[in-house]
Parts: C-alpha cells; structure tokens; sequence
C-alpha cells in the first residue's frame, strides 16, 4: 500500500491520484519548510539581521537529533521540544554574544559575519561526522494513511502536523504573551522600545533564540523526511530565503504560505521532471516574484 | 586636422597618465615597483609546488578584484560569482573540447554571454529595486539555478564532469593554454596585473566616482543627477566579463570541470574571502586578502600534512574563523590598517 505506483513515473500517463499523493506529501513537506522559514522571518522581522546560518541550524538539530537516536533510541518526535530548546539556547548565546554590537553596523558586515558562522558550522559537523548521509529510521518510517485513493506517509503527517502546531503556538506567543508583545514593540519602533524602558538587547537575543528554535524543531521533523549531510545546511538556507522572499519578508504568515507553495513546487516538478532539478522550479518562483511583487505574496509588514 | 587630432590624442594619454600616478607617493611606486619584480622573478626561484601556490594567490587576487568593482566601487554585494567563472570556464572548455578552437577564442567567446547573464541579473535587480541582502539572494539564486541545470546538461557531459587533455609539461602552447606551471603562472600575473590597471583606471574616471557615489547614497546620487541604473548595470557587467577570464583560466589549469563545484555557493565564498579581509573598496585589499588567505590555508595544509592527518572541512574552518576575526576586528580589512602602518595613507579608497 505504501508504494502505490509512485516509483514507476513516465511510463504511461500518470494517473491523476498519484498527482494527489505527490502534492499532498509536498504540502506536508511544505509545512516543514514553512515553520523553518517562519524562523528566518521572525529573527529578520524583529532583530533586521538577516541569518545566513539558518540551513546549517537546522543541520545542527537534525544531526542532534541521529545522533541521539541512533545512540540512545529516542524518538524524533519525543526530542522535539528538548531540540528546540537547545537551539533556543545557542540562538540566545550567539545574538547576545556575536550579533548584538553588529547590529548598527552596514547590512553587508551582519550578513558576512554570519557567513563565517555558517562557514564554521557546516564544516564542522563535516569533520564531526563525516560526508556520507545520515538518517533515522523510526518503527513507523514506512507506515502509512489510507483516505480514498489518498495515501500519506504517516512521517510526512506528523511532521506537518507538528508545524503546525509550533506555529500555532509562535502565533499566539506573539499575540498574546507580554514578552511576545514586547518583542513586537522592538520591531515596530526600536526607539520608542527603548523609550519605554524594554532591554532591547535582550529582547533581540530571545528573538534569535526563538527564531532558533523554530529552525531546530523543523529540523527535527526534517529527519523524519529526508537524510541529513553537513552540505544540506547551505541549500536549506538558501530555500529557507527563497520561501521567506516568496512570502513576504517580516511577514509570519507569508513564510508557511510560502514554503507550502514551494513545498507543492518541489513535489510536483520532481514527479513532472526529474527529482534532482525540483530545485530550479523554486528559484524560478522566486525570480518571478522577485519580478511582480517583490516584496513577496504577503507584503513587508512587521510581525 | 590630423596634426591636431593626434597632439589631441598625445595630451589625452599624458593626462591620463598624469591623472593615473595622481596621489601616488613615490615610496608606495617603489614598493609597487619592487613587489612587481619579486612577482616576476619568483617562479625561476621556487619549485612547482610554491609555484602553483602562487598560482591560487594570484588567481584570487584576479577573481577579488573583478569582484570588488561591483561591492568595493558600486557597492552591489553579489554572493552568485561562480557563475560568471563557471559559464566562462565551460564555453571556452566546451568549443576548444568539441573544436579544437583556442580558449582566448573562447574567451572572448563568453565575452557576449557573460555580460548578458550579468546583465539579467542586473536588469532583475536594479530595475525592480531588488536591493541589499535580497540582492546577494538573487545572484545566489542564479548561480545555483546554473549549478543544476549544468548538472542536467548532457553536451557538458553534465554531473559527469567535463575533461580537457592533461597538459604537455614539456611544450609551452600560450595560444592553447598548455604548458607547465611557470607558463600559467605569468598567464595570471598578468591578468592579475591587468585587472589592478583597469580597477585604478576605472576608479579615477568618471564612473568611479559614480560608483562611489551610489555606493555612499545612491538617494543622494540619483538627485545629484546620476543614472544609478545604468551605473550599477555597469558594474555587474564590468565586473562578470573580468571574472569570466577567471573561470577560462580555471578550466584550462585544471582540466577539469564539474559543475557541484564550478557553481558551488562555497566557490563565490572562496572569491569573495581575499577582497573582504584584504578590504572592500581598496585596491589592494584583494592581492593582500589572496596573500593572506591562501598563505595561511598551505600553512595549514603543510602543518596536517606534517602530523599526517588529512581532515576534509578544515580548511573552510579556518577560512571561517579568519572571516569571523576580520568581520569582527577589522571591519575595513587588513589593507587600510596596515597601509596607515606603512605610512601609505593616500592609497585608501
């Protein structure tokens, strides 16, 4: 049941359910990238460094996330808030640390100190853990859902459904919780901010931490999906932009629109062509959105 | 009318170079003197290993500059320059492959194409204010874009790779680009030598100061009067035709070419590194970055190949740690500080 035609494409026209399971699993897949792209758009939204390390974070928290599997057999989806508070922690620590005073400095030297941080991280867990890929396989890798002739993998239904509840929760922070209405209060006015008294600095640190920590539970949800190698770090930040360029730089909502719409893309390009060049599709959308409304779908508003 | 015409063109070129030297103290010629001589006499005092070496530095000191013209002058930072390498590396790789046809040809060859892709870009860019940090998304963008479809690009032998005949060591062919290592050496120091002109030249002319203008305020540009489209368009193009040579240059040393590595986001990082430490804007900041960098990477190499481990990665460490000391500590980069050591103030730009 699990394997429902879906190996054998291009032989004879594609039956139309197939099209279905595939943009299903895209739009599952999609969530995912959302939620690590909403990361990039809260940290750009409130802290305006844009985080070039973004893809590589995530690489931390899926090689956390083999690592303690293969070692001590616990399940991604157990690890998940454990993951993202680890993240939390090392997005807090490099904000107040490292980006803190480069935040009055011109846009190109935040953006090339965070290259270096890249640079570091990406090589890093090459000479940690080697090239080859790595992966978890769960008892339920291979489960899967039946609706009709819908058949989901039931990894790409709990990832999606764990965005989603993360990004629920990220939304009512920022409504509703005061250091979330603080936060907000940075992005709209920093001036203003300061006048009323908030520890801006520290308020940019817990940005960067829970832009983190949204960038880690996608990436704990993302060995449920793909094999993780120290070079995916650099092609999911660059997806992660892609997304948020997409959707709406700043904007919360525009950044799961967007990676639904590239997650869709990527799925259905992969089945009409050819899996490895799912990615050309994505930077086509982006130049054309680039080209009619650069400021992506969903507008340049502040979160 | 002639007469005129040629004493008119006579006192354009004294005044032209009048206006090259302007500014120049006579201790910083002499050492630009001397350092020029050094370059040149070097490769029949080292062996082929620190040749080659040199070889790396100088190749980054071309691909610095060309890329300076565009974040040091106009101040467009562009993370996508593997492209401009790649595309010039493969067409002259792929007609003298297919046709025997010589890689200055070939060169040449890429001239129209580079630019046009340049041009793309640019138009995409400046036209519909794409500006800033979306930009250097952008130039990423289209560089990957080439990265995969070269990789599905059966003619170029795609994820394969493409291979050109192994060098002869015993004959130098410069019309071919065969030959050993001393040859390619001069090959490169003398692009490295003619981009440094042309980057002076540029710098002093007219469209310097325009570039520097936008660089500084382009609002307060454009109400000066400046068609910052056009100079910023300018600028790409300037700056992707020089770095094509690069890449022809590349193709032909190491006769090899796959595109995961020709268009690779770490291959544009790589060209970026020397102008960025040396310092962004000046003209020598991407000789003394390439110096730098590249020395520092074979001590490195050296200093594993002596303990006998060989670990992949980490050299892009290092390249990392030493990008992370300089964004950190030098913020302008190492020339403008060691150039007031020196006692070399005017050179700064």
């Amino acid at each position: 049941m699990a394997n429902g035609g879906l190996s054998e494409p291009g032989l004879r026209p594609v039956p139309i359910d197939v099209y279905l399971n595939v943009a299903v699993a895209g739009i599952l897949t999609g969530l995912v990238y959302g939620l690590m792209a909403l990361g990039l758009s809260v940290i750009f939204g409130v802290v305006r460094v844009v985080n070039f390390a973004h893809g590589e974070m995530m690489s931390i928290a899926m090689y956390l996330t083999v690592f303690l599997f293969s070692g001590l057999g616990l399940d991604p989806l157990v690890m998940l808030v454990p993951i993202a508070a680890v993240l939390f922690v090392f997005g807090y620590a490099l904000q107040s640390g490292l980006i803190n005073p480069f935040i009055a400095r011109p846009e190109h030297s935040q953006f090339l100190l965070l290259v270096a941080i890249a640079l570091i991280i990406v090589n890093t867990l090459l000479i940690v853990f080697g090239p080859d890929a790595r992966t978890v396989q769960t008892s339920y890798a291979l489960d899967s859902f039946q609706l009709g002739a819908l058949i989901v993998d039931a990894t790409k239904l709990y990832a999606g459904a764990a965005a989603i509840l993360v990004a629920t929760l990220l939304f009512a922070f920022f409504r509703f919780a005061p250091v979330g209405k603080a936060i907000r209060a940075c992005a709209d006015n920093y001036t203003g901010a300061l006048v009323v008294g908030l520890d801006v600095k520290r308020l940019y640190a817990l940005t960067f931490g829970i832009g983190c920590a949204c960038v880690g539970a996608a990436g704990v949800m993302m060995t449920l999906i793909v094999d993780v190698t120290p070079m995916i770090g650099p092609a999911y930040t660059l997806l992660a932009f892609v997304i948020v360029i997409t959707g709406g730089l700043g904007s919360m909502a525009g950044a799961l629109l967007g990676g639904l719409l590239i997650g869709l893309t990527e799925a259905l390009a992969g089945l009409l062509f050819t899996p490895s060049a799912k990615s050309m599709f994505a930077f086509a959308i982006l130049v054309v959105v680039l080209l009619l409304r650069p400021q992506g779908i969903l507008g340049k508003r502040l979160i | 009318m002639y007469a005129r015409t040629s004493a008119t063109v006579a006192e354009y070129f004294t005044r032209a170079r009048a206006a090259f030297l302007v500014g120049v103290s006579p201790s910083a010629l002499l050492l630009l003197g001397m350092f020029l001589v050094a370059l040149v006499i070097a490769p029949w005092l080292l062996n082929d290993y620190l040749i080659t070496v040199l070889i790396v530095v100088l190749y980054f000191a071309f691909t610095g500059q060309a890329w300076n013209i565009m974040m040091g002058f106009a101040g467009q930072l562009s993370l996508g320059h593997a492209i401009y390498a790649g595309l010039g590396a493969y067409i002259a790789a792929v007609i003298f492959k297919r046709f025997g046809i010589a890689p200055w040809i070939g060169f040449l060859t890429a001239i129209p194409v580079v630019a046009a892709c340049g041009a793309t870009i640019g138009f995409l860019a400046f036209r519909f204010r794409v500006a800033g940090v979306y930009f250097a998304i952008l130039t990423i963008a289209f560089a990957e874009f080439a990265r995969i479809g070269f990789d599905h690009f059966d003619y170029v032998n795609a994820s394969a790779g493409l291979f050109l005949p192994v060098a002869q060591y015993a004959q130098n062919d410069l019309w071919h680009l065969r030959g050993n290592p001393r040859m390619f050496y001069y090959v490169i120091l003398v692009a490295a030598a003619v981009a440094f002109v042309i980057c002076r030249a540029l710098l002093q002319s007219r469209i310097g100061y325009f570039w520097l203008a936008i660089r500084e305020d382009e609002e307060a540009a454009r109400a000066a009067g400046i068609n910052s489209f056009r100079y910023k368009m300018a600028a790409v193009i300037i700056s992707a035709v020089i770095t094509s040579f690069a890449g022809v240059f590349y193709a032909f040393f190491y006769n090899n070419l796959f595109p995961e590595q020709v268009f690779s986001i770490s291959r544009s990082i790589e060209m970026i590194l020397g102008p960025i430490i040396g310092g962004i804007g000046t003209l020598f900041g991407p000789i003394l970055g390439a110096f730098v960098l590249t020395g520092l990477a074979e001590l490195l190499n050296a200093a594993m190949a002596a303990v006998g481990v060989d670990i992949p990665g980490a050299k892009q460490v290092f390249y990392g740690i030493c990008l992370l000391l300089v964004v950190v500590a030098l913020p302008e980069g190492v020339w403008p500080w060691l150039s007031r050591r020196l006692g070399l103030t005017g050179r700064r730009r």
